[in-house]
């Protein structure tokens, strides 16, 4: 049947238009890095264009940071055992501005659906989930430069802060991993909800919960049981129970970096995998 | 053998058939127009061509490459520049297309040959640099459609290519289009509610009403074959789909329409 004759490359035309996509597994993992490089490569220029979206995104937790926790550091309201206050708040807050900042990714998405560039992503050979995960890579990026604010505050405000270069490693780790989480979480709802309105509803009505169902400005051991139970189920948790391991000199973990990392890589995988499968119907 | 074909493709959102059973074929080199008002169904047309969106029934070949079975095959032959404004205003023109390089798979000695090039085709060399914000309206679609032709695609859809342009900078568009197809022997799909621009462009068109083909061939065939003489393709639409080009579209569709033309400002 003529409709069925597979595509003959033209004379003279780019034979790097027309290359099918490799089958060999490694390329395959090779591109799929490559591609989610490039999306976040994007994210990169844009910040270095207009870091001034960056600052403004500072005030917030540096608010946080300088009024809540100087005065529940005063009254002593909340025991935190051996640690201070506002050693305790910082990492808290560090994951709570990475949170917010990634939450609105889905605000970026609809955005950049209704100019139309979200059409063009689409139609290019980019693997769905690299265009996903290198949102959440920019994401991360983003929360980068929140953490660094974030830690001249803490040095600010006398902070032990712990210097150790694995430790900080860790640290970026775990706000790229945090950063991923919650965008994707994001990027979801945005594909679902589709229209602006609705998503600043829904954006407004997540976020609060989220931060205040965590460990991020109390212990879990402080809260009745009922939020204790969502707070195990909030990947915020372990990511403030991963930061403030290992921001802090002498940091204590409640369930083990190792339980951390595996819970925050999980979500992600599995956020990046519902993701990609809604991202396309974001133009439907 | 057509470089784009379809057999009944269809559409449908809900009770409404945006498509209804589109059967057509375009030749390799032809600039094939898609003329109808806004609703008749052209962008959905477009969006199932380009995979953006699966078709509900029938089937759609471009180069031989099932559309909704072999879409990555499909999107490495296709260049796509949609009807909203798709350029990234907070980059650079340079930046814009070098993204677009990398995901394109363009080999790494000959990016940048390729992105300044596309950029010197479109008359853009001198603007590479400046952020896209600062561009005109004109300046962004010929942006765009340096973009959509960086991987040299065989065939390319232009969804729209010169709503809300003024018209200096469509016939700068119109030149740098027509220019793309005596250049590099692409194959274009273009959809328009502008006669004149049907009739400058246009080896053949296809007149949609409502998901339907009413009409279609030759803008020479058409007039003549309404009858009069001195007919316009305005005239043609007018007898094939019993009303004029304004009337039609969705509150969506006006407010998208109107949106891209302010931006384009």
């Amino acid at each position: 049947m003529r409709l069925r004759e597979q595509g003959v490359p033209l004379a003279g035309l780019d034979r790097t238009a027309v290359l099918p996509g490799s089958r060999n597994p490694f390329a395959v993992v090779a591109q799929f890095i490559d591609k989610t490089l490039v999306i976040s490569e994007l994210e990169v220029r844009k910040l270095r264009h207009d870091p001034t979206e960056l600052l403004t995104r500072a005030v917030q937790p540096a608010l946080w940071l300088l009024v809540f926790g100087q005065v529940f550091s005063k009254i002593r309201a909340i025991p935190t055992g051996q640690m201070s206050y506002i050693d305790f708040m910082a990492p808290g807050i560090l994951a709570q501005s990475v949170l917010f900042s990634a939450i609105f990714y889905g605000i970026a998405i609809i955005w950049e659906r209704d100019l139309g560039i979200v059409h063009k992503f689409l139609v290019s050979p980019t693997p769905r989930p690299a265009l996903v995960l290198g949102k959440a890579l920019s994401a991360g990026v983003r929360g980068l430069v929140q953490a660094g604010i974030i830690y001249v505050l803490a040095l600010f405000l006398g902070v032990k802060i712990n210097w150790n270069p694995l430790a900080l490693l860790g640290v970026v780790i775990i706000v790229i991993l945090g950063a991923s989480v919650f965008s994707t979480f994001s990027l979801i709802i945005a594909c679902l909800v589709k229209t602006r309105e609705r998503f600043m509803g829904i954006g407004q009505v997540l976020t609060m919960p989220l931060f205040f169902a965590s460990n991020a400005i109390y212990p879990l051991v402080l809260m009745p049981t009922w939020l204790k139970v969502i707070a195990i189920f909030n990947p915020l948790t372990y990511e403030v129970d991963a930061l403030r391991t290992l921001m802090l000199a002498g940091g204590l973990s409640t369930f083990g970096l190792r339980l951390d990392f595996i819970v925050l890589t999980m979500v992600t995988i599995v956020f990046v995998a519902i993701g990609s499968r809604l991202y396309p119907r974001v133009v439907v | 053998m057509p470089i784009l074909e379809t057999d009944s493709l269809t559409r449908t959102y809900g009770e409404l058939i945006a498509v209804n059973a589109l059967t057509f074929s375009i030749e390799a080199g032809e600039v094939f127009g898609l003329l109808g008002p806004n609703g008749a169904g052209k962008t959905t047309t477009i969006k199932m061509l380009t995979t953006l969106l699966p078709p509900t029934s029938g089937k759609a070949f471009v180069r031989g490459f099932d559309v909704a079975r072999q879409s990555a095959s499909v999107r490495r032959v296709i260049g796509y520049v949609p009807q909203m404004i798709s350029a990234d205003g907070t980059l650079t023109g340079y930046e814009n297309l070098i993204i677009f390089a990398k995901l394109y798979d363009l080999p790494r000695s000959e990016r940048e040959d390729r992105v300044r090039s596309a950029l010197a085709f479109m008359g853009l060399a001198d603007a590479e640099d400046k952020l896209v914000r600062e561009y005109s309206g004109g300046m962004i679609r010929r942006l765009e459609i340096a973009q959509s032709m960086l991987h040299r695609p065989p065939l390319l859809f232009l969804d729209e290519p010169t709503v809300g342009l003024d018209p200096n900078a469509r016939r700068t568009v119109w030149e740098h289009i027509e220019q793309l197809r005596k250049d590099y022997g692409i194959t274009i799909l273009l959809t328009t509610h502008l006669m004149e621009e049907a009739d400058n462009l246009c080896n053949r068109v296809a007149i949609m009403h409502l998901g339907n083909i009413v009409a279609s061939g030759t803008p020479e065939q058409l007039k003549a074959g309404i009858g009069g003489n001195g007919s316009t393709l305005d005239d043609v639409f007018i007898h094939y789909t019993g009303n004029k080009l304004e009337s039609g579209g969705s509150f969506r569709e006006t407010t998208r329409a109107r949106r891209t033309a302010r931006r384009l400002g």
